[in-house]
């Protein structure tokens, strides 16, 4: 029992990092029907960013902020990496929203090794370690362990996303980009910047993926510049699982996925990890494409 | 203007045969790796190219027939040859359960669903004990014919050339053929295609099967005459090059393509020093080509059958206006 709760707990959090990521994802689809291949990859610029903030203000010789300047570099780093993901969208997406789909899938894959290799290119291609470690000590419930650094990264995921609810459904914004899912070129009629809304959805969707990624560099310690390249994956298998273009859908789909993947990884052994990931992504288009929460129809191009 | 062309084309040929002579060992290998692309970058062509599926896995197939011919020639003793069937039937096998699943959606899923079986073929490759593991399969023995053992470079340089010629030439044959054409409507207009009567998914996958079988060909020959192999040389960024050859040459272009296979293999050879940068570049000019000149370097011309036919185009109009 103590290990079931054990594995609950470790899914939940790697759960947590793939709805955030998820997210953005199913935004970005629900707005303009593209697979943002280089979704994943904003996710470990967030990891990288954050590394570099937080080596310069609180490693060796640096200035130690405590709770606040880490919190801080959270903010910037996340700030950062969505102005990124809008540069994105304006430089490679916007000119092919019109174009052929295949053109703008191909245009993501490029943006998609820009990016990795940019990365590497820039912090080199080894292995980093995250400059601030998190305290080990936590509670114990029923024999599992659990620290106090998973609850609060549980926590934060969680506020992120309610954060993101109750902007799609309270603020104009989120009206407007409810509206342009549906009908975009009526929305332009009715005198939205369906451009700029576009744009946000990607700041949005970036800036929610970075926050993921600094996590899971506190969390696991190390980094590399292809961390996003499966996690970005896994992610989309998350959107699946939830019903792409759902954003409750995007956030069950990740934590199910995390702790579906984590049981998988303790019976089946770390190997066959991602195999059960697409797996299950393959499983799912094939006999229920909507997803868990999905829209009835399914549009066929 | 056709004959002139045919007559280059020859001329092309025989100075791809001349060229063992001319050049030194690294070059050699150099253009061996550009005619590998060829065959891979000509499969993956009738995939992408002809009927518009995104393929982003398409080193899974490469996979396949070099562990097929691998396995079978170190594990059961078979002559290579033999292999080579049975390498094409498991990548078209593999090719139809790949595609089977996505026909009915969207394209992006399909390109998702081929980037996850691809990482599940190298992910198998890794982990099973049939296919060494991570350290890949060693010591594959060499190809003969009669009692000539094929071992040294211009050796593989002439197999694969052969191959090469073999596969532009089918892959031309069929981009003309019923199949060829009924391929690029379905990429036009998949349901205008199915209302005039293509069977949309018996040609998908028959799309699917034949790219597969022309990749796993690229991966026997690979097998042997490498002499090893491991899952390394099938990740995802094998194939991404291979798409990145097909789209900087021109998307169903067989020339394009060609020209495409050899930049990408190419360049990087020349810009040695700056390999850090090659993907970076490489990833740039993706998005740089799909903005400024989607339809490749060299662009297939869309051969207007139907309108160099003044009198036909006539008749067209008189039946359109009468109904």
């Amino acid at each position: 029992m103590d290990v079931f709760l054990q594995i609950f707990f470790d899914g939940l959090v790697m759960g947590a990092f793939y709805s955030l990521i998820a997210l953005g994802y199913t935004m970005v689809y629900g707005i303009i029907k593209l697979l943002n291949f280089a979704h994943g990859d904003f996710y470990m610029l967030g990891a990288f960013i954050g590394y570099a903030l937080l080596s310069f203000f609180t490693g060796d010789g640096g200035l130690n902020t405590g709770l606040l300047g880490i919190g801080a570099v959270f903010i910037v780093t996340m700030i950062i990496v969505g102005l990124a993901g809008m540069g994105v969208e304006r430089i490679a997406y916007r000119p092919l929203l019109t174009a052929p789909r295949l053109s703008i899938l191909i245009t993501a894959i490029g943006v998609s090794l820009s990016l990795e290799y940019a990365s590497m290119i820039g912090w080199g291609a080894s292995y980093k370690v995250y400059p601030i470690k998190l305290p080990k000590n936590g509670l114990e419930i029923i024999g599992a362990q659990i620290s106090f650094a998973q609850i609060g990264l549980i926590v934060l995921s969680a506020l992120l996303m309610i954060g993101l609810r109750l902007f799609i459904e309270k603020t104009i914004y989120g009206k407007a980009m409810r509206a342009i899912a549906l009908d975009q070129a009526a929305c332009s009629l009715m005198g939205i910047n369906v451009y700029r809304i576009i744009s946000l959805t990607f700041f949005i969707g970036a800036f929610l993926a970075a926050g993921a990624g600094i996590m899971s560099g506190v969390y696991y310690g190390t980094i590399n510049f292809m961390m996003g390249f499966i996690i970005g994956l896994k992610a989309f298998t998350a959107a699946v699982l939830g019903g792409i273009g759902n954003i409750t859908g995007a956030m069950i789909g990740g934590i199910v996925l995390g702790i579906v993947e984590s049981y998988g990884t303790y019976y089946l052994g770390g190997s066959w990890k991602d195999v059960l990931a697409f797996g299950i992504l393959i499983l799912f288009l094939v006999f229920k494409p909507t997803g868990i929460l999905g829209a009835k129809e399914m549009e066929r191009m | 203007m056709k004959k002139y062309k045919k007559h280059s084309l020859l001329l092309l040929v025989l100075a791809m045969f001349l060229l063992p002579f001319l050049l030194d060992i690294y070059w050699l290998d150099v253009i061996t790796l550009v005619l590998f692309y060829v065959v891979l970058t000509q499969g993956l062509n009738i995939v992408v190219g002809y009927t518009g599926l995104l393929d982003l896995g398409y080193a899974a197939f490469f996979a396949v027939g070099a562990y097929t011919t691998a396995i079978l020639m170190t594990t059961f003793h078979w002559s290579f040859w033999l292999t080579l069937p049975v390498a094409a039937l498991f990548a078209a096998i593999a090719g139809i359960i790949v595609g089977t699943p996505t026909l009915r959606l969207r394209s992006d899923y399909l390109a998702i669903v081929t980037l996850g079986f691809g990482e599940i073929v190298r992910i198998l490759a890794i982990n099973l004990d049939i296919t060494g593991s991570a350290s890949g399969i060693y010591g594959i023995p060499r190809p003969t014919i009669g009692s000539y053992v094929l071992s040294s470079q211009q050796d593989f340089y002439y197999l694969i050339l052969i191959i090469a010629i073999l596969s532009v030439l089918v892959v031309y044959r069929l981009g003309h053929s019923r199949i060829g054409r009924a391929w690029v409507y379905i990429r036009e207009d998949e349901d205008a295609a199915e209302a005039m009567g293509i069977n949309r998914i018996r040609l998908k996958l028959l799309s699917y099967a034949t790219g597969a079988v022309i990749g796993s060909l690229a991966g026997s020959i690979f097998a042997v005459k490498m002499s090893a192999i491991a899952p390394l040389s099938f990740s995802f960024l094998q194939s991404v090059m291979i798409l990145l050859a097909v789209v900087l040459g021109g998307l169903g272009s067989i020339p394009g393509v060609v020209i495409g296979a050899a930049l990408v293999i190419v360049l990087p050879e020349v810009l040695r020093g700056a390999e850090d940068w090659r993907y970076l570049i490489f990833g740039v000019a993706l998005v740089i080509m799909m903005i400024f000149r989607p339809q490749g370097i060299l662009p297939k011309k869309y051969e207007t059958e139907d309108r160099s036919d003044p009198e036909e185009e006539t008749n067209d109009k008189n039946h359109s206006i009468s109904v």
